[in-house]
């Protein structure tokens, strides 16, 4: 039996932690890849980040938010169950250099990416100031977890019910008005990156984003994943997923996002009534 | 080899076979009209094979037709160098499971090569018929599709598998594409214990991703597969080379030797304004979400993109299998866009064909420049621009040059881009002592190793985008080479 699941622990109303056997890809990831997950013979492939590996036990981690059909589906197995299938790592890690202060900028489910970027960073000696940001208190997930790997952490929430009120980029630039910060690294909602992106282009501060864009393949064969950066076209899963915020065209993946929006709400539908 | 094909052609009963009809009579047969799905009947879905079987007396009429040439330059037309007039005159005294086992003497895809080989181009423009006589060829590619069938319905398989002796050596391939499977199945009849990784959860490469059913169903395909099982081939799905284990893994694992067949995967696409709105897709894509994922049936969670006006752009087999997939997904009108005319359309004849009358409209001489898209991003307009033809260019063809002024809009709700792919960079990122060119296509030598020892490499990571034959062809030369290396050392 291959990618047995190994625990399954539900973090919000729809966030689920699911711990996977995947010997192999728990010995050759690297921060910043990511694997191709499908569920079921009718399955879709689903891109989703890894947010920890345990060498030893042979143990992936992901964090799924079920948004669709596919995540759906997968965050309905539970301990004990196989994914049928699982394939990884895909993806550029993470570029890790000694640069001083990073500043880590997470929303929603893309804490669970951020979680070994960040170890890495602290690793070389960086300080590691983490901002993590949500809609409310439920929604802010990985706390712990955020704190081990970070220097400060930085909690925002929407409506104020926890950390801070305010959105991640009013949190930014607190930061940045009182310290100097030499990396910005972010990682959530399209939406949430363009606007990080937007502050740290004051200050001119080097930024990367982790795309999350829609893949049938993620190893360069479909090309549905295709962002512009720096007005060329180019492909998420073997270009990236990382690229210099301040060259992509957000506007252009919010867009392209929604292009399956459509068959997606059939797709619930279908599951509605089934 | 060819003393050995020389020696069959003059066994007793072929000597009596060539004597039983005459020659004027062999020519006097008209050559077969390969049966077809009715076209509005077919076009009601994706999974219906459009070229019917035929049967037993029809092939062996049409085997009767062939000359068994004292020269077979059919032969010479095959990338893989079939002995073709040894499986027709087999075929013709009606040993059709001995005329399988000939098949399987050089291509451990007769199935899959009797469908989607250009014949017209290879072994069939190079028939006596075809040369000399100029008749119609001996429909070579039907009848080894017949024989290959004939094989695959039967219980009782033809001898390739008896007794295979295994030499303990470990090989390992990546990718299970034409060019991976051909060289698997030599390898295993070598004796070696060759294991092919593939990075997707099914086998096969583009014949199961990008070949769709109606031309090549997924059964053809998997039979062959178990027929490589049988020979000891064990695959290993969802297993990037390179990512989730590199070579050196690999190595410390046992493998003694490697073989790169990892396709031309990476669609290209024009760069024109607009390209990346909602709605324009690769071909690549188009045709993964409906042949490998299923897109176009109820119970698979893939979605694809569907509508009114269905532009194709390209003139390849690539663009003919999306076109012809998007009439069957029910588009309205599912239209071809290609910046030459259909003289110089590098499609088989035979697709051209079969897309015209199921419905597909051709604009030639045109280009695309430009998308337009509606103000949710998706794609409503191409902007095309006619094209005239001009002087020849280096590919021989007419060079397409642009009338100015000549641009008009024209409606669609998908668009396809089917104008050619590139390497996958997969390998090349990872091991850059692996020397490419500036393509990205993998360097190799005459005997196909690359410039790492024991790292071979062949089909379109070679090539850079070419035929399922030429593929298996590298595979075939490849595993003599490295064959005959490994016993040399």
């Amino acid at each position: 039996m291959k990618n047995k699941i190994i625990s399954k622990v539900q973090l919000s109303d729809s966030i689920f932690k699911i711990e996977v056997e995947a010997p192999l890809i728990a010995r050759s990831r690297k921060p910043g890849n990511f694997v191709m997950v499908r569920v079921g013979e009718n399955g879709e492939r689903i891109p989703l980040t890894i947010a920890d590996a345990n060498r030893d036990k042979g143990t992936i981690t992901m964090v799924v938010q079920k948004m669709g059909v596919s995540s759906a589906k997968l965050c309905e197995l539970n301990s004990g169950d196989c994914i049928t299938d699982l394939v990884g790592p895909l993806g550029k890690p993470t570029k890790i250099e000694k640069v001083g202060t990073v500043l880590a900028c997470c929303g929603g489910v893309g804490v669970a990416p951020m979680l070994p970027i960040i170890e890495a960073h602290q690793k070389v000696g960086n300080r590691v100031i983490t901002i993590l940001a949500a809609r409310t208190k439920e929604l802010v997930i990985l706390e712990e977890e955020v704190r081990k790997f970070s220097d400060e952490v930085v909690i925002m929430t929407d409506d104020g019910s926890y950390g801070n009120k305010g959105l991640v980029t009013a949190g930014m630039e607190q930061v940045i008005a009182r310290e100097s910060i030499h990396e910005c690294v972010t990682i959530g909602p399209a939406i949430m990156m363009k606007f990080c992106a937007e502050t740290t282009r004051k200050y001119d501060i080097h930024t990367v984003a982790s795309l999350n864009s829609i893949m049938v393949d993620g190893t360069g064969m479909c090309g549905a994943c295709r962002v512009s950066v720096a007005g060329k076209t180019r492909f998420t899963c073997i270009d990236g997923p990382e690229f210099d915020a301040h060259q992509v065209d957000f506007d252009e993946i919010l867009t392209r996002l929604k292009g399956y929006q459509d068959k997606e709400k059939l797709g619930n539908k279908l599951q509605e009534v089934k | 080899m060819i003393d050995k094909i020389k020696e069959q052609r003059n066994e007793a009963w072929r000597v009596e076979l060539r004597k039983k009809l005459k020659a004027k009579d062999r020519k006097a047969i008209e050559r077969i009209v390969i049966p077809e799905e009715d076209s509005l009947e077919r076009i009601k879905s994706q999974r219906i094979e459009v070229n019917r079987p035929i049967t037993f007396d029809q092939a062996q009429t049409e085997a009767s037709r062939c000359m068994d040439c004292a020269n077979p330059t059919c032969m010479e037309g095959c990338p893989v160098g079939i002995n073709i007039p040894g499986f027709i005159k087999n075929i013709e005294q009606g040993d059709i499971m001995n005329a399988a086992s000939i098949l399987k003497e050089t291509s451990v895809l007769p199935a899959v090569c009797g469908r989607v080989c250009p014949q017209e181009k290879q072994c069939e423009a190079r028939c006596f018929y075809a040369e000399k006589l100029n008749l119609p060829a001996v429909a070579i590619g039907a009848l080894e599709r017949f024989a290959a069938d004939y094989e695959q319905s039967n219980q009782t398989k033809s001898d390739q598998v008896n007794e295979r002796v295994s030499n303990g050596v470990k090989i390992a391939v990546i990718g299970s594409g034409p060019s991976g499977l051909s060289f698997a199945g030599d390898m295993a009849k070598y004796g070696y214990e060759v294991t092919v990784f593939e990075a997707l959860h099914e086998i096969g490469g583009v014949l199961k991703y990008g070949i769709p059913e109606f031309r090549l169903p997924n059964a053809v395909v998997d039979a062959e597969i178990e027929n490589l099982k049988e020979l000891g081939v064990q695959f290993v799905t969802n297993f990037i080379v390179g990512q989730t284990a590199s070579i050196q893994d690999l190595k410390e694992d046992g493998f003694a030797a490697f073989y790169i067949a990892s396709g031309a995967g990476l669609p290209r696409f024009m760069n024109i304004p607009g390209e990346n709105a909602n709605g324009i897709l690769s071909s690549n894509e188009y045709l993964t979400r409906v042949n490998l994922m299923g897109a176009d049936l109820a119970e698979s969670d893939t979605p694809v993109m569907t509508g009114k006006n269905v532009v194709v752009i390209g003139g390849g087999n690539t663009a003919m299998d999306s076109v012809r997939t998007a009439k069957r997904l029910g588009a309205e009108r599912a239209m071809i866009v290609y910046r030459r005319s259909q003289d110089e359309m590098p499609a088989r004849k035979e697709e051209v064909h079969h897309a015209e009358a199921e419905g597909v409209e051709f604009l030639t001489l045109s280009n695309p420049v430009e998308y337009v898209a509606d103000d949710n991003g998706r794609v409503s307009h191409v902007k095309i621009q006619k094209m005239e033809l001009g002087e020849p260019d280096e590919s021989g063809r007419r060079r397409p040059v642009s009338i100015p002024g000549s641009e008009y809009l024209l409606e669609a709700s998908v668009v396809v881009v089917a104008v050619g792919v590139s390497p996958n960079p997969l390998m090349t990122n990872v091991m850059p002592e692996l020397n490419s060119t500036d393509w990205g296509t993998i360097m190799v030598d005459e005997s196909l190793q690359s410039s790492i020892n024991d790292i071979y490499a062949g089909g379109d990571i070679v090539r850079g985008g070419a035929s399922v034959i030429l593929a298996m062809g590298d595979g075939r030369k490849a595993a003599k080479n490295m064959h005959e290396k490994l016993i040399g050392n």
